[in-house]
């Protein structure tokens, strides 16, 4: 066990990632040298060579082309897009190309190719560097779409994107980036693609990922000080969605609320509402809420707190759900 | 197949830029005039036996026939869509025999003659036009990758592929690795096209581009894709591009085979314009005559790339009319078969479109997968009773 900020934990997979697989590359825009503008990858140009992490053209459409390209030559590319709002130059090669090749060879072809995105607000950024393009991906068929909560999350499930053959998007919550807790290396509690109950309780289910895991625990336990038990659901995949513990938790509480920063139309909470309407409906005491960014471009950062999840408007929500 | 006896093409010398013989042909390596006269070219050359000139008849014909069954099997039906390479036989095949086994093709979606020079079976393309599945072949092993539909995405992919081979070791001496992918005029415009020469110049990625400029995107003509044609901007990513005329197939061999070798012996990525004409319309579903007239058409059947190496081959005495009517009857044959495959291609169950998207379909894949067999298991229900 040790204790490490999730910038050290994902440096820490990917260190082991480059040294158990010499088939692995890390490739994207200030990789190397530098070691990420987060410092994600630092030292490990250093340590595994300009061969290994590969300093890129700034050129994203150009990054996952040619990763894919290396894909099919064996090699098991890690790419970063640098922050979220960059990734959109990407698009075609990762919605009409990295998704859909395998699919398109009958399953004769293998894609694994990961692609790091930090994501999300609250650090007080410029334009383009606060987005939460999950649904976009999730959307997209053939790709595969995680994220982390916290640095045990992100070390295990970076070495488990590496080593899967599909393609993974893997999201990391930037405003997470510095937060430190103890992280287990000699073992994985959970699959890659396996939701987790963060905390257990009985009035309503929090349903959260990435940024909005920590604003849930939060809120679940400032209503604890006034006797609500919630229950909070860490999603960690967003494709496929772990359906069996969110039902569970569902039929158990008859109460959800879908927290994310993305905005509300058509994103994650979307699909999470719809679902589990379905499929709980007997069980449901109240509506599925979504508790999102609104439907705006993401402001501009003196007005984030506003339109950023937060505990209040979090509790809020579970005050609606209850007066149901 | 032959050597090729010629200095590296990156050496530009004030001959190799001459003019041609006339003021209105574009400035290209040729070997072959379109009045079927031999020429000799300071860089390039081609060196066969006599069976080899023969064989390259033999892929010319034998591609405009499967080609053209493409388009009667799409009146007739039978195919969803065809895109005819028609005019572009002589780039395909010239090109396609440059490649050595160990080389790897990256295409765009027209390059049956490349796939036949390959040895690949052609089949692949027509269930693809016909709807039957989405590519369904290793393309890695069989060193012809995927068609791509979107237009210039597989420069990227290929760019990385060269990279990997230049990562394994696999590039340096005659028995290098080369990669070529195939594009369009069209897709120069594109920005994935030149992030891929970006990418191939900074990593000297063991590539060549080979551009068949067939002077259409559809209706667009190449005065809306570029101010500076292909061949010239490869420059100003550090690489060399050369014209070539494209219906010339010894020309295109001996250009493609020098950037080829080029590539495998470690000296990095270059461009190959294959100067060219699409004949028939951009698909079967575009009608040209909104944008071309038939003057310009008859301007380009002059130049046909399969009746000048035929009457080439006649004066050399390389073949005679038994020769050509055994290749037109092997043709017949090939065409035969083909057609009988393709109608024969059963349609696809419907468990194909779901158990390929991923290694292991998640739980909710698989149980829309069980949902859709049994939906259609309850309608063949229903037909039957």
């Amino acid at each position: 066990m040790a204790t490490m900020t999730m910038i050290k934990a994902l440096n820490t997979g990917l260190r082991h990632i480059l040294e158990e697989d010499d088939k692995a590359l890390i490739m994207g825009e200030d990789v190397g040298r530098l070691g990420g503008v987060f410092r994600v990858t630092d030292a490990l140009q250093k340590d595994f060579g300009a061969e290994r992490v590969i300093d890129t053209p700034l050129s994203e459409s150009g990054i996952i082309g040619t990763a894919i390209g290396l894909a099919l030559r064996g090699y098991r590319p890690i790419c970063e897009i640098q922050f979220d709002g960059f990734v959109y130059p990407a698009f075609d090669q990762l919605v009409s190309q990295l998704a859909k090749i395998p699919n398109r060879s009958g399953g004769r072809v293998r894609l694994p190719v990961v692609v790091r995105i930090p994501y999300g607000g609250g650090i007080g950024a410029i334009e383009h560097h606060s987005e939460s393009p999950e649904a976009y991906f999730a959307h997209t068929a053939g790709l595969k779409v995680v994220t982390c909560a916290d640095p045990s999350d992100a070390y295990w499930m970076i070495r488990q994107a590496a080593a899967s053959e599909d393609p993974v998007i893997f999201f990391e919550p930037k405003r997470r980036y510095h937060a430190k807790a103890e992280v287990d290396t000699a073992a994985a509690s959970l699959g890659l693609h396996e939701a987790r109950v963060a905390r257990t309780g009985t009035t309503a289910t929090l349903i959260a990922y990435g940024p909005t895991v920590d604003v849930a625990l939060n809120a679940a336990a400032a209503a604890a000080e006034e006797g609500l038990e919630l229950e909070v659901v860490d999603l960690r995949s967003l494709s496929p969605i772990d359906w069996e513990p969110l039902e569970a938790s569902l039929r158990k509480t008859g109460r959800a609320i879908v927290v994310h920063e993305a905005q509300g139309t058509l994103g994650m909470g979307s699909e999470l509402a719809a679902r589990l309407s379905e499929r709980c409906f007997y069980s449901l005491e109240a509506p599925v809420l979504r508790v999102t960014g609104y439907d705006v471009p993401y402001p501009a950062s003196r007005l984030e707190d506003d339109y950023l999840p937060n505990l209040d408007r979090v509790l809020d929500a579970v005050d609606r759900s209850l007066e149901y | 197949m032959g050597s090729v006896d010629r200095p590296r093409p990156a050496k530009k010398t004030a001959k190799s830029r001459r003019k041609s013989a006339s003021a209105n042909e574009p400035e290209f390596v040729q070997l072959l005039t379109p009045e079927g006269q031999r020429r000799s070219h300071p860089d390039y050359d081609v060196n066969f036996t006599d069976e080899e000139y023969r064989g390259l008849y033999r892929d010319l014909v034998i591609t405009r026939e499967l080609d053209a069954q493409g388009t009667a099997l799409q009146r007739q039906g039978q195919l969803g869509l065809w895109p005819s390479l028609l005019g572009q036989e002589a780039a395909q095949v010239g090109s396609g025999r440059a490649l050595a086994p160990q080389d790897t093709v990256f295409p765009a979606y027209r390059e049956l003659g490349v796939q036949w020079c390959r040895g690949l079976d052609v089949i692949s393309a027509f269930s693809l036009f016909r709807g039957v599945d989405l590519g369904g072949r290793d393309t890695v092993a069989d060193r012809f990758q995927m068609y791509e539909i979107v237009i210039a995405s597989q420069t990227l992919h290929a760019a990385g592929y060269a990279m990997g081979v230049a990562k394994d070791g696999a590039v340096g001496g005659e028995d290098g690795e080369a990669v070529i992918v195939y594009h369009g005029d069209g897709a120069t415009a594109e920005g994935d096209f030149n992030e891929a020469l970006v990418w191939a110049g900074v990593f000297n990625a063991p590539l060549v581009f080979f551009c068949q400029n067939n002077q259409y995107a559809i209706s667009e003509p190449n005065a809306r894709q570029f101010r500076v044609p292909p061949y010239q901007r490869a420059g100003g990513f550090g690489m060399p591009g050369t014209r070539v005329d494209g219906n010339d197939v010894l020309a295109s061999y001996a250009v493609t085979k020098a950037a080829l070798d080029r590539a495998r012996t470690g000296e990095g990525p270059s461009l190959v314009e294959a100067f060219t004409y699409r004949m028939q319309p951009h698909t079967t579903s575009d009608d040209a005559t909104r944008y071309r007239d038939e003057a310009e058409l008859d301007y380009w059947r002059a130049k046909d790339p399969i009746l000048r190496y035929r009457s080439w081959l006649e004066a050399e005495s390389l073949a005679d009319a038994d020769y050509f009517a055994a290749v037109d009857q092997e043709a017949a044959a090939e065409v035969r078969e083909l057609r009988q495959r393709v109608m024969d291609l059963p349609d696809p169950d419907v468990t194909e479109m779901f158990d390929a998207v991923y290694v292991d379909p998640p739980a909710p894949l698989r149980a829309e997968r069980a949902e859709a067999v049994a939906f259609r298991a309850s309608l063949d229900e229903g037909s039957e009773s």
